[in-house]
């Protein structure tokens, strides 16, 4: 089972460069647990105690996983995920 | 360096007047590699807030999907400040996750909606470094020499032997 996910461009370099691999799981939590596998250092990118990181937007199949079930949202076969760095900012 | 034409640069400013008080957001898409900012993309700012930005996550997913189509990236992303000046916070600075880009932070503090004047600053911002460039204003792109075309890293599915290093100039 191959899920397609997107990596931006300032975690590629725990991908080879690469924009886009192929990753396995029921959900998104175990689908970045695999990602792990073969890209280490990644997941500590995307997860803080356990939740997606603030400022970091995970998407399958173009929905936003804060809206449908967040790290238990499920995946399978033929799905895409993307991910991608928040542009946020403040003055503050 | 930062070069920028005086059309994209004026409707930068004109973005972040309009929004003042709250802080305006955008991006410049550029052909990949060029470091040439050629299509201004004005973004809503989600937060609609004086002292905080952020893309809407679905506005962010549309744009990169576009950009990506169109072999794109973003060569300038932009934000105002509007009672501070023009330099990076300590926030701008933690979340600022496009190392290639240019940093553009406008301030109209003094000029509020107004045509009072404003500050136009770019830095680069990589791990945590901030860096301000020169700006150079120009009528227009044609005579700014060409960067040598590098194409983009392959998409889902191809195969590179392209270092990261190289990918990223």
């Amino acid at each position: 089972m191959a899920i397609e996910v997107r990596i931006p461009t300032i975690l590629r370099n725990f991908t080879g460069g690469e924009r886009a691999v192929d990753a396995e799981g029921a959900n998104v939590s175990q689908l970045i647990d695999n990602l792990e596998g073969n890209h280490q250092g990644l997941k500590e990118r995307l997860l803080e105690n356990d939740e997606v990181r603030r400022f970091i937007n995970i998407y399958v199949n173009d929905e936003d996983i804060r809206f449908f079930g967040g790290l238990d949202a499920q995946v399978g076969d033929g799905d895409t995920v993307v991910i991608l760095p928040a542009v946020a900012g403040g003055s503050l | 360096m930062l070069t920028i034409d005086q059309a994209t640069h004026d409707a930068i400013v004109a973005h972040a007047r309009r929004d003042h008080p709250d802080e305006a957001c955008g991006v410049v898409a550029g052909a990949y590699g060029s470091d040439l900012a050629t299509r201004h993309i004005p973004m809503l700012n989600a937060a609609m807030s004086p002292t905080f930005y952020e893309f809407d996550s679905g506005d962010l997913l549309r744009l990169y999907r576009e950009m990506d189509e169109r072999d794109e990236e973003p060569v300038i992303v932009y934000h105002s400040h509007t009672s501070t000046h023009a330099y990076p916070s300590r926030t701008d600075i933690s979340l600022a996750q496009e190392p290639g880009a240019h940093y553009v932070l406008v301030s109209t503090r003094e000029c509020g909606n107004g045509d009072g004047p404003f500050e136009f600053r770019s830095y680069r911002i990589v791990d945590g470094d901030v860096t301000e460039e020169q700006l150079r204003v120009v009528e227009a792109y044609t005579d700014v020499p060409r960067k040598p075309v590098v194409p983009p890293p392959p998409r889902a599915g191809g195969h590179t032997t392209a270092t990261p290093t190289e990918l990223e100039q």
